[in-house]
């Protein structure tokens, strides 16, 4: 796993694809994310990835607040949404 | 020169067992020291670097970074368990005991019965304040003989080895204490409040 050794874990947004296409039926990283703090709009697939095992940490590259928190456990996925002010999605994906 | 490799192999799966002994269930030996972080390395200068006890107290208590280092040692050698199941055996820190901070704080003990740890960023993690006393936690800032790395928390962390490592804080900078349990970080997205290894609390309902 990248970053398991030595450095941080942290990916571009891209990374959380996987996690997120397990929840959501549409192309998460090209939905377009308001943070809930400072107000910096980006789409998915160009915020911060924070990927390890114990969960993905989306956030914003503007203020570093998490943008999305996903935990996957035993076949459960908990979703926190709180530091997301809108999630722009287009109908088409 | 026959007897030498049997004694070696007797002593290997000696060695073998007491390694198994110390392995919580579901744990894996790791000799590494994988890095799992939620957030970026932060870095605050020394000199602008504090830790507070705060919260449920008389009055917060704040101590900056020479004031900690000027307190007396500890170097525990302790085993760490991470949630993603690797182990670490006998790591070597250096730092403060959480009782000697807590010390110098007055509360109520009897509604003051729980903590949050809090870091620098948004990472927290709460504990009953029980299980920071007692000698079983200490703010850290040396790992095998070096300054903490910041990738593994330095300048400091927190480390309760007797709990899963998430709620050893990275970064931490301080300690609120309060009379209600409030879920951390990583315990209110599905992770185990209290994470006792040895009883496998991973997750919520565990």
């Amino acid at each position: 796993m990248q970053g398991r050794m030595g450095r941080e874990n942290k990916l571009d947004g891209n990374a959380s694809a996987g996690t997120l296409q397990a929840i959501f039926p549409f192309e998460m990283t090209e939905v377009m994310v308001t943070c809930a703090g400072c107000g910096a709009s980006n789409v998915i697939g160009e915020t911060a990835a924070y990927v390890s095992g114990m969960g993905t940490i989306v956030r914003c590259p503007s203020c570093d607040r998490a943008l999305i928190r996903i935990a996957r456990l035993e076949g459960r996925s908990y979703l926190d949404l709180r530091g997301s002010r809108v999630l722009r999605i287009h109908a088409d994906g | 020169m026959s007897g030498g490799f049997i004694s070696r192999g007797f002593k290997g799966r000696r060695q073998q067992a007491d390694v198994a002994g110390r392995l919580p269930p579901g744990q894996h030996l790791e000799s590494g020291f994988p890095v799992l972080s939620a957030g970026p390395t932060p870095n605050t200068p020394l000199d602008q670097w504090d830790f507070v006890v705060t919260g449920s107290v008389k009055a917060p208590k704040r101590w900056n970074w020479n004031e900690l280092l000027a307190l007396p040692h500890e170097t525990p050698t302790v085993d760490v368990h991470c949630v993603t199941k690797w182990s670490k055996l006998d790591t070597h820190w250096e730092g403060v005991s959480v009782d000697l901070l807590l010390r110098e704080v007055e509360y109520d003990s009897t509604s003051v019965r729980y903590a949050t740890a809090f870091s620098e960023g948004d990472y927290t993690t709460n504990l009953p304040l029980a299980d920071l006393l007692g000698g079983k936690a200490w703010v850290v800032f040396g790992y095998d003989g070096q300054p903490l790395d910041p990738v593994h928390g330095g300048p400091a962390r927190l480390l309760v080895p007797h709990l899963y490592f998430w709620k050893s804080a990275k970064w931490v900078r301080g300690l609120r204490l309060t009379e209600q349990d409030q879920p951390g970080f990583w315990e209110s997205l599905g992770y185990h409040n209290y994470g006792d290894p040895w009883k496998e609390q991973r997750y919520s309902g565990d």
